[in-house]
């Protein structure tokens, strides 16, 4: 969650409460909602690497609230995450050894292996078609993610296609 | 006594000559579809999946097997007869839409209801439920030709849905569709199924799949797969956001 949180500081200085927030509201549900200790423990680490500086703020009634700034520090390490490429999906997952390793054993074969696994591609598609469904049509972001998970399954399917012809 | 499955298909074989080569298509399939079930089926391409829902729509005739429809055997039937069973009890949404050309597109989703024998009313009502479900309530006085790819085909569900078929069969029906318009049929398929509509249909698109409550899997002809999708497994936290995250 660093880099996300490190975003979020470069935009405006912020305090825990309002990160979990941003996320919630830039992802709506098609990002697990961040736990609010979770973010404070990152903020910690964040702090103690240098890359945000925490501001006491008085309160009255109130105790003081901590609003995070990013620092000089903090934005370099941002921009270096920003600039980088991404990994794409690695391939060699954990079905596929699973494909290849398990038929040498005898434990499984590699049709039952593949079906399993469609079936469960298959129910993973039908909770974002409903995760779709229930998704504000205006969270432009939301859908986009959702939809982008549905092409990764939807190739990953296709994939398992050309296991069982090649090897089932 | 229980209602008869709706489709039922015994050792089902077709066998295309090509040249003089046999070419077997569909090898020995044994398949059975109970009245309000949702099949999807899948396969790689040249699995035998079109070739299986033309055969139970009565399209191509079968090498050998049986074919039974709401508990009336139909691959003994000749081709007048047939066609008097597709047009009583099945739906079908082609590859290629099949839409009359020179009827407007209003008239081509309402011809099935009225030939069925519903009053024109009826016809309409139907027509225009169907059509608004399917983002097309402005193209109702097009003509086919007039119409996207897209709209050809969503005109030929809502055609084929028309008559409240006993049997919707359908060939890749999401094949010619944007993500938009994909969305407002897998909303209007599951609609119409949690109504009891019995639903045969052949597809690659895993969003169309995943509503079914069974999927065949087809290599070579035959069958490989056969059950239910998979229910959602139990996420303790982070709801099915989770399900987003790619898995890497």
């Amino acid at each position: 969650m660093r880099p996300f949180l490190l975003a979020l500081l470069a935009k405006e200085p912020a305090h825990g409460y309002e990160l979990k927030q941003a996320l919630e509201q830039t992802f709506g549900s098609a990002y697990p909602s961040p736990n609010i200790g979770q973010i404070y423990v990152t903020l910690g680490r964040l702090e103690k690497d240098g890359l945000v500086r925490a501001v006491d703020v008085e309160q009255s009634n109130r105790p003081n609230k901590k609003v995070y700034y990013l620092t000089a520090a903090g934005r370099e390490s941002l921009d270096s995450w920003v600039d980088e490429p991404t990994e794409g999906p690695r391939v060699r997952d954990e079905f596929f050894m699973k494909l290849v390793l398990a038929p040498m054993t005898g434990i499984a074969d590699r049709t039952a292996l593949i079906n399993r696994q469609r079936r469960h591609y298959l129910g993973l598609m039908r909770d974002l078609n409903d995760l779709a469904e229930r998704t504000d049509p205006g969270n432009r972001v939301a859908l986009l993610l959702i939809e982008g998970a549905m092409l990764h399954l939807q190739a990953d399917l296709e994939w398992l296609d050309r296991c069982q012809e090649e090897l089932g | 006594m229980s209602a008869p499955p709706v489709v039922c298909t015994v050792n089902l074989v077709k066998i295309y000559q090509d040249g003089g080569v046999p070419v077997p298509a569909v090898r020995g399939v044994d398949l059975r579809v109970e009245p309000g079930e949702f099949v999807a089926i899948m396969g790689p391409s040249g699995s035998g999946k079109s070739t299986l829902v033309h055969l139970l729509g009565g399209l191509d005739t079968r090498t050998s097997g049986e074919i039974w429809l709401d508990g009336k055997r139909a691959d003994t039937l000749g081709e007048s007869a047939w066609a008097l069973l597709r047009r009583q009890k099945i739906g079908f949404v082609f590859q290629f839409f099949n839409l009359v050309a020179n009827m407007t597109v209003a008239d081509n989703v309402e011809l099935p209801a009225l030939l069925a024998g519903a009053s024109s009313r009826q016809a309409r009502e139907r027509r225009e439920y169907l059509l608004d479900a399917l983002g097309l309530t402005d193209r109702a006085a097009a003509a086919p030709a007039q119409l996207a790819g897209g709209e050809q085909q969503r005109v030929a569900l809502a055609r084929a849905l028309a008559n409240r078929p006993r049997l919707l069969l359908a060939d890749e029906p999401t094949g010619n569709l944007d993500s938009r318009n994909t969305r407002d049929v897998l909303r209007l398929l599951g609609e119409v199924h949690r109504e009891g509509q019995t639903i045969v249909l052949v597809t690659h698109d895993a969003r169309v799949a995943s509503l079914a409550d069974r999927v065949v899997t087809l290599l070579d002809g035959q069958i490989v797969d056969d059950g239910a999708v998979a229910a959602p497994r139990r996420r303790p936290r982070g709801g099915v956001g989770g399900v987003v995250e790619l898995r890497g």
